[in-house]
């Protein structure tokens, strides 16, 4: 069916007439993925039906054929199995030395996956997609180091038997016997190129005979079971059609993203049940399938009953749950107390449209009791929902009897309770039975099994709910001492006893078992609450960081460490001073793992499970905020709603962090913009309160000058002249003054712009006219200069304080010469004079603030260059002083030059 | 504009130095003068007897100068030049942006600030505006759209053409950037600069004596450019 899939399409084009256009997410999905796979490496992988068939031959020629192309391409492990062709096959080909893992006594070779990294090769090679690491690894299995190697933009070669593909597993069980343990989930395949290595059967049987197929030590047993033609043909069979349809998922993928309807878009939705039960996992895998062949979502959901759930079983249940989560499936836990009540929910909330459950194997009797088959209900129950009833073989259940009566601790003092009860009452009744007959003291054991089952769970008193039926008929009811019963009406008092008590017992212990789940549910939605509550409060990140450890400390009972990013590059993440876990290098070093890869690591994981501590990611939005890292005191594993609080407590926490810090940016912008716009007020005042009386004194300076031309005499006319003079003096200081502060402060932003340099040469030249008329100036800007981007008026400030200084350190007469040029990929803007050049000493030091060149006029006050600097810098420019070989002082603006934006030619 | 009533020029400056000095020099030229020492002053002043010229200082104590212009600019198209200590570039640009007529930095000469007080009183006049535009050397006539140098027929292209005839339209007045940008060029030009600078040059070497001296066309600044305005040359 799947193989012929892609090309049958007219059965179905009917069903989906109105789905022609592209669903906008797969679009969307579609772009994203492209953009990651821009930057992610390609996976190719070399596939086979059973080992011997040249996987790794293949991959290796194909690996040649690459580095001929010129490619950079690293073994990061192959293994040769000490074959000669194999091993001649890998000679040339450069190799990153393996890492060797000391593991009881034996060294394990492994791939050094930090190795290849450092290496970046354009090209790995890993053998064994499906292989397992050696404990302490970085990941347990190697195909999780291969989308390590994929994510940081390494392409990889790869070899993979159908037997080890996670959906394939139970087929090749069936066909074989075999169970596989070495699986491979098939979500690690998605986008992956294909290259099937085929051999028939009968082929690799002779090479299996003639010794060249590698089998190990410990599955020489199975082989000749394994290796039966019937079998090979049927794993061969089974390897074509992966392949098949991996190539039919690529066409898929190609249509959607292409806007070609698709043709089997079914508008299904499947929902498979999943529990501890050891058939759950084929269960899943079977609902894969389906989906697979439906191009249908699916869903896997767990109903969480009240009762807590043994060790084991929530080992075996989180197995599952991550199962399905690798396939694929979306995964959800719901509280319920009735588990065909609670799918049936999750399936209407979920709009799933096909739901898959076990066939039941359980007791007849004890689906009576429970009001009908989980089946029978759901088929009652489901509505338009269908049901599918799948039977699917598991290990063989474990030994312990499925009803929940369990030995343990807690279990054995219930029945210690339950013990003293029933003696207690038997013994009032010894007492009462002098004053009320033996009908009554029925009445006085019902009581106390009730009274037991509010305190102790369901099987004791169940057991107390028997004991009391025998000891009544035992010491009670005549014959006493015995347990005959004579007459009719004891033997209907008896049974009806014994019904009641059974079903008062059974009754009070589930309301009793609801109302624990209740208070858990409760619980959680308290600490949540009280989460919550204690964040709000808190009035700063710091105090926010402390809430967090001490409350997710006394939630989870755990030690708990914060970490957050680093201020600098070698350090991303630094845990914060005030944990209660002090961290160990190589949790930090986890912490970091889960940090850049925003996914959880540490124990439970599947990433570095052997570390301490769990390591949680807090993600908001896209980026990882920091991570949040718990070591429990409790080794056992996490139970499923603890997991979900957690999970809850990290999402909450990610988001309050998030948005604190995002509030401590704003708050931070905040008194920035208010201290610039401070000093900026305090500027602006100093400005109007120092210029508005240098303007009158200018401007009765002018007015006199005007109108006293007439009447006035020489000495008047000088001293209006001083005046003027002094005033402009003053205004010019001013000027520089706050020039200088505003540089100072970072207030002077370069407004850059496209500029003509020959205009502002000759603008700076005009206003500068009257103090340069003692010079000789002349200008020199390169014909055919582009435009420069610049900030016309810094420039300009800039070029009058260069001329001011030539003016005033030459002596008047001699030359100063502007000259503008395009000198490699820069502006250069000079001023040179014909005065008496700088000192040398003065050289390196003529920029800085306040200095003085030695022998320099009097008046000025050192800011003049140092202006010129800050407003250069500003522009990304700098500004060099020297002395000319022929005499006298050049100082150069360099501005970087880059090509103006072309304008449009006119014609008249 | 001898035999016209003398113009009444409103000050509006806090500094009572400003005030008194701009008194005896507008009335020494020729002026009537009022004063208000606050913008809100100011604009009843301008309402009660609606002056000929207004200066404008921007740093009023109880409102901003550019929100006086804004108030006035609502009802009145009186010619409003600045007289402002701030000499920055933006300051410039958002009260030409905001209607005034013209920017004068203090200090100032006082001939300096009377000829712009001229050119500005000279635009608001109804009908001044006519088809023959003369200044310096330069002759256009906007009706048959000829341009003259000297006498000579100069030949401009479209662009240039609109560039110039805009700045005849605000002749002596400075245009900033994004104002003749988005005249000339369009509303989504007006981070162009490029296409300014180029045709200025272009425009500067057809109609300048010496495009390195530029006398027709001058540069302001960072603000934008003025065209010389000198009829009677």
């Amino acid at each position: 069916m799947q193989s012929s899939f892609p090309f049958n399409t007219a059965g179905y084009s009917r069903i989906v007439s109105d789905e022609t256009r592209p669903n906008p997410d797969a679009l969307l999905a579609a772009i994203q993925q492209e953009a990651v796979q821009k930057k992610r490496g390609k996976l190719k992988v070399f596939f086979g039906m059973a080992p011997g068939v040249g996987k790794t031959y293949a991959m290796l020629e194909a690996a040649r054929r690459e580095q001929a192309a010129g490619r950079d391409v690293a073994i990061g492990y192959v293994e040769t199995h000490g074959r000669k062709e194999t091993a001649a096959l890998t000679e040339g080909l450069p190799v990153v030395p393996r890492l060797s893992h000391a593991y009881r006594g034996v060294t394990l070779p492994e791939m050094d996956l930090d190795a290849v990294l450092a290496r970046r090769p354009q090209l790995a090679l890993a053998d064994e997609f499906a292989h397992t690491n050696a404990p302490g690894s970085r990941h347990p299995k190697r195909y999780q180091d291969v989308l390590e190697l994929l994510d940081a933009g390494i392409d990889v070669f790869t070899t993979l038997n159908v037997q080890h593909v996670e959906s394939r597993a139970e087929a090749v069980r069936q066909i074989t016997g075999v169970t596989i343990r070495e699986t491979l989930p098939d979500t690690a395949l998605e986008g992956a190129d294909f290259e099937l290595v085929d051999l028939p059967p009968e082929e690799l049987r002779a090479r299996l005979a003639a010794g060249k197929v590698y089998v190990p030590e410990s599955a020489r047993a199975a082989q000749e079971n394994f290796f039966r033609p019937g079998n090979l043909s049927a794993l061969r069979e089974l390897a074509l059609r992966f392949a098949a349809e991996h190539v039919g998922q690529d066409v898929l993928a190609y249509r959607q993203a292409h806007g070609i309807a698709d043709p089997w878009k079914s508008g299904q939705r499947l929902l498979v049940a999943v529990s501890a039960s050891p058939t759950s996992a084929a269960l899943v895998r079977w609902t894969r399938r389906l989906a697979a062949e439906l191009q249908a979502p699916w869903l896997a959901v767990y109903v969480e009953l009240p009762n807590p759930l043994h060790a084991d079983d929530q080992v075996r249940l989180s197995r599952h749950l991550a199962l399905a989560r690798e396939l694929g499936a979306q995964v959800f836990t719901t509280t319920d107390d009735d588990v065909a009540h609670g799918l049936l929910r999750v399936a209407r909330e979920q709009n799933a449209t096909q739901l898959v459950v076990g066939k039941p194997v359980g007791w007849r009797a004890l689906d009576l009791w429970r009001g009908g088959s989980l089946l029978n209900r759901l088929i009652r129950e489901s509505g338009n929902i269908d049901v599918h009833a799948v039977r699917a073989e598991g290990e063989p259940p474990p030994s312990r009897p499925l009803p929940r009566p369990r030995f343990d601790a807690s279990a054995s003092r219930g029945y210690g309770i339950a013990l003293g009860f029933v003696a207690g009452t038997t013994a009032l009744n010894a007492i009462l039975q002098q004053w009320l007959g033996y009908q009554s003291l029925a009445l006085i054991y019902l009581v106390s099994v009730v009274a037991l089952a509010m305190i102790v769970g369901r099987g004791p008193t169940l057991a107390a709910a028997t004991l009391t039926a025998l000891l009544w008929n035992f010491c009670f009811v005549s014959p006493v001492f015995t347990f005959r019963i004579t007459g009719p009406t004891d033997l209907m008092l008896f049974c009806t006893y014994f019904v009641v008590a059974l079903a008062m017992g059974h009754l009070a212990a589930r309301l009793r078992a609801q109302q624990a789940a209740e208070r858990r549910r409760e619980q959680r939605a308290t600490a949540l609450f009280f989460l919550t509550r204690e964040l709000a409060q808190a009035t700063d990140f710091a105090d926010l960081l402390a809430i967090i450890i001490r409350e997710v400390g006394k939630t989870t009972r755990a030690e708990v460490a914060l970490s957050l990013p680093g201020e600098t590059r070698t350090a991303p993440l630094t845990p914060y001073f005030a944990n209660t876990w002090a961290m160990p290098d190589k949790e930090q070093s986890v912490a970091s793992w889960a940090f850049r890869h925003q996914q959880p690591a540490g124990r439970g994981t599947d990433t570095l499970p052997s570390a301490a501590g769990l390591h949680v990611p807090l993600v908001a939005g896209e980026r990882a905020i920091g991570v949040l890292s718990l070591r429990f005191r409790d080794p056992a594993p996490l139970a499923t709603g603890q997991r979900d609080l957690l999970d809850a407590f990290v999402r909450q926490i990610a988001l309050v962090l998030d948005r604190q810090r995002l509030r401590d940016a704003e708050q931070q912008a905040k008194l920035v913009a208010e201290s610039e716009r401070l000093s900026k007020t305090l500027l602006n005042s100093i400005s109007h309160e120092i210029r508005t009386p240098i303007a009158a004194i200018t401007s009765a300076a002018g007015s006199l000058a005007e109108k006293g031309s007439a009447g006035a005499g020489a000495f008047e006319r000088t001293m209006i002249a001083e005046i003027q003079e002094a005033a402009r003096r003053l205004n010019r200081l001013v000027g520089n003054l706050l020039s200088m502060t505003r540089l100072e402060a970072g207030h002077v932003k370069a407004n850059l712009d496209w500029c003509d340099v020959a205009d502002l040469v000759q603008v700076t030249l005009k206003d500068l006219a009257r103090d340069l008329a003692q010079h000789k100036v002349t200008v020199a800007v390169a014909p055919g200069l582009p435009l420069v981007r610049m900030d016309f008026v810094l420039m300009q400030q800039a070029l009058t304080n260069l001329l001011f200084n030539a003016a005033v350190h030459t002596p008047p007469g001699t030359a100063v010469q502007v000259s503008a040029a395009a000198e490699e990929q820069t502006l250069a803007l000079s001023v040179a004079d014909h005065g008496p050049g700088l000192p040398r000493e003065a050289l390196p030091l003529i920029f800085d603030k306040f200095y003085r060149a030695p022998a320099a006029p009097a008046g000025g006050t050192g800011l003049g260059l140092a202006i010129v600097k800050g407003l250069v810098e500003a522009q990304a420019g700098q500004v060099k002083a020297e002395n000319r070989p022929s005499g006298g002082a050049v100082f150069t603006i360099r501005l970087p030059l880059a090509s103006a934006p072309p304008v449009a030619r006119e014609t008249t | 504009m001898s035999t016209a009533p003398q113009p009444l020029a409103l000050v509006i400056d806090d500094e009572l130095q400003m005030r008194r000095l701009l008194r005896v020099c507008l009335e020494a030229n020729g002026y009537r003068v009022a004063e208000a020492a606050t913008g809100q002053d100011g604009i009843a002043h301008a309402a009660q007897r609606p002056p000929d010229v207004v200066i404008l200082d921007l740093g009023l104590p109880d409102m901003d100068g550019v929100a006086v212009l804004k108030r006035l600019r609502e009802w009145s198209r009186v010619p409003v030049v600045v007289l402002s200590v701030r000499d920055r570039e933006e300051d410039k640009i958002a009260a030409l942006d905001n209607g005034a007529d013209d920017y004068v930095t203090k200090p100032f000469g006082s001939g300096e600030l009377l000829a712009r007080l001229r050119v500005a009183q000279r635009h608001a006049q109804p009908g001044a505006q006519d088809s023959l535009f003369r200044t310096g050397r330069l002759e256009v006539d906007l009706a048959a759209r000829v341009v003259k140098l000297s006498g000579r027929e100069i030949r401009l292209t479209a662009t240039e053409y609109s560039l110039l005839r805009l700045f005849i339209q605000h002749a002596g007045k400075v245009l900033t950037h994004r104002h003749l940008l988005r005249e000339v060029w369009g509303p989504n030009a007006v981070e162009q600069t490029h296409y300014l600078r180029v045709y200025i040059a272009h425009l500067r070497d057809k109609l300048e004596t010496d495009p390195s001296q530029p006398r027709l066309i001058l540069t302001e600044p960072g603000v934008g450019y003025r065209l010389l305005d000198e009829p009677s040359v």
